[in-house]
């Protein structure tokens, strides 16, 4: 692994946590739509990182984004569930000719439909997961529904205008 | 014996996902108590660094109304000093100190809020340094706000009354009647009130404060108006819905209170088997 690689990747992580917790925590629309945009940085690992790498960085950056919405453990929780179903998922996609060697699986290299199909279900998962942990002991059902699908759906927006502007078609950021 | 750890080699990742779930679900688990350390939360050193920060930037946006209502607090405490004031043909009798003094208030700047989870915190820019204890109440000038979960030396975090399991011991301030005040999760600026009896005669628009039982805040602290009564599912109780006072989406100065006695009624009510919410 090249250290341009690793800065990138580091970088990364701290740019995205950064922006999370200062910026994105509080932009909640209707009191329903969260941006959970620090599922993206998993999503868009390379592809050629297996899954005890990137569980291991989905730890680490549920457990902060955890430490700043003072819901300890839920992020972790979900994120990492995340990242273990990713690589298996990514397998069940994989396009005629397989990946190219470290790719970053994004919308602007895989192409609109194809990155639909990969990250709508993994945000769904995601935000499934951590709003029924979030809300175990209460009995509200349609406000989670509703809270799991408009975040889904604001998170898959504000994935695609992030990519737009700030990633570059082929590898890097 | 070579096939087995063959076999849980193979293994490797649903394990190590096994065991990074089973920690984050013993973080959750062991974070769901009322009071606990504040180190894994917003009020630990580095997140409340990185929070001050940001505040420090954010707190000129609503430096206007915070001037306000501190200015409509003042009128009001000015409005109340002038009952006190002693008029000239009157004679003055001082209380025993016991009954007089058990009350300190200090006061502190929000940094970090949240209000659309179901379990909503705070975080407040001092800490045990600042006398802060867990435990103490907190509320703001339009009304309560929450409770000190958890301390560090320089932060504080508040369980927000937006949270499904904080109850706050309150009535209804024209009856005196007495109920339990818990967010259901739903609406932020609405609340339940929880275990009054069918038989009370309630009004909407009727305040809610707190009832001073609990020996967490003194009496009379506003939490809210009555909103909405209805018979509700129970049988014994009133459904009631309240309005809440304070405005959650922009708190930004609290004020925390400490019951010199707290100590004591605990005692006295453990001693006796009373729970104490």
């Amino acid at each position: 692994m090249s250290s341009g690689r690793i800065f990138l990747l580091v970088g990364g992580f701290v740019l995205y946590l950064l922006l999370q917790v200062l910026l994105l925590k509080n932009m909640v629309i209707f009191s329903s739509a969260f941006c959970f945009l620090y599922v993206l940085y998993i999503l868009l690992l390379p592809i050629d990182i297996k899954s005890i790498p990137s569980m291991l960085i989905a730890f680490a950056m549920g457990l902060g984004v955890d430490l700043f919405y003072d819901t300890l453990g839920i992020h972790t929780a979900s994120l990492v569930a995340v990242a273990f179903v990713r690589n298996p998922w990514l397998k069940v996609l994989t396009p005629t000719g397989g990946y190219d060697e470290g790719l970053m699986p994004s919308m602007l290299n895989m192409g609109f439909g194809w990155f639909l199909t990969y990250s709508l279900p993994l945000f769904l998962f995601h935000h499934l997961l951590f709003f029924y942990i979030e809300n175990l002991g209460t009995n509200l059902f349609f406000p989670v529904v509703q809270k799991i699908i408009y975040s889904a759906i604001f998170v898959f927006i504000m994935s695609i205008i992030v990519q737009l502007l700030f990633y570059r078609r082929r590898r890097g950021i | 014996m070579q096939r087995i750890l063959l076999f849980l080699y193979r293994l490797r990742a649903f394990l190590l996902f096994l065991f990074l779930e089973a920690i984050a679900l013993w973080l959750i688990a062991s974070y769901n108590s009322q009071q606990g350390s504040a180190f894994f939360n917003s009020a630990n050193q580095a997140s409340g660094s990185v929070l001050t920060a940001r505040n420090n930037v954010v707190e000129y946006f609503s430096l206007a109304s915070v001037n306000k209502s501190l200015v409509e607090k003042n009128a009001e405490l000015l409005a109340e000093l002038e009952k006190f004031r002693m008029p000239a043909d009157s004679v003055y009798i001082e209380l025993d100190s016991l009954l007089a003094n058990s009350f300190q208030f200090k006061g502190a700047k929000v940094i970090n809020n949240s209000l659309n989870l179901s379990q909503n915190f705070l975080t407040i820019n001092k800490g045990s340094n600042h006398g802060i204890k867990e435990g103490m109440g907190v509320f703001n000038e339009e009304g309560v706000v929450g409770r000190v979960k958890g301390v560090t030396k320089n932060f504080a975090s508040v369980i927000s009354v937006l949270h499904t399991d904080l109850l706050i011991s309150s009535k209804i301030e024209s009856s005196d009647v007495f109920g339990s005040t818990k967010w259901d999760g739903k609406d932020a600026n609405k609340a339940k009130l929880l275990y009054v009896p069918r038989h009370v005669n309630i009004k909407e628009g009727d305040k809610v404060v707190t009832s001073g039982y609990n020996a967490v805040f003194p009496e009379g602290i506003p939490i809210g108006k009555v909103f909405q009564v209805s018979q509700g599912a129970e049988t014994n109780y009133l459904d009631i819905t309240i309005e809440l006072a304070a405005d959650f989406s922009r708190i930004s100065y609290v004020y925390l209170v400490e019951n010199n006695q707290e100590e004591e009624l605990n005692e006295l009510y453990q001693s006796n088997g009373i729970s104490n919410e």
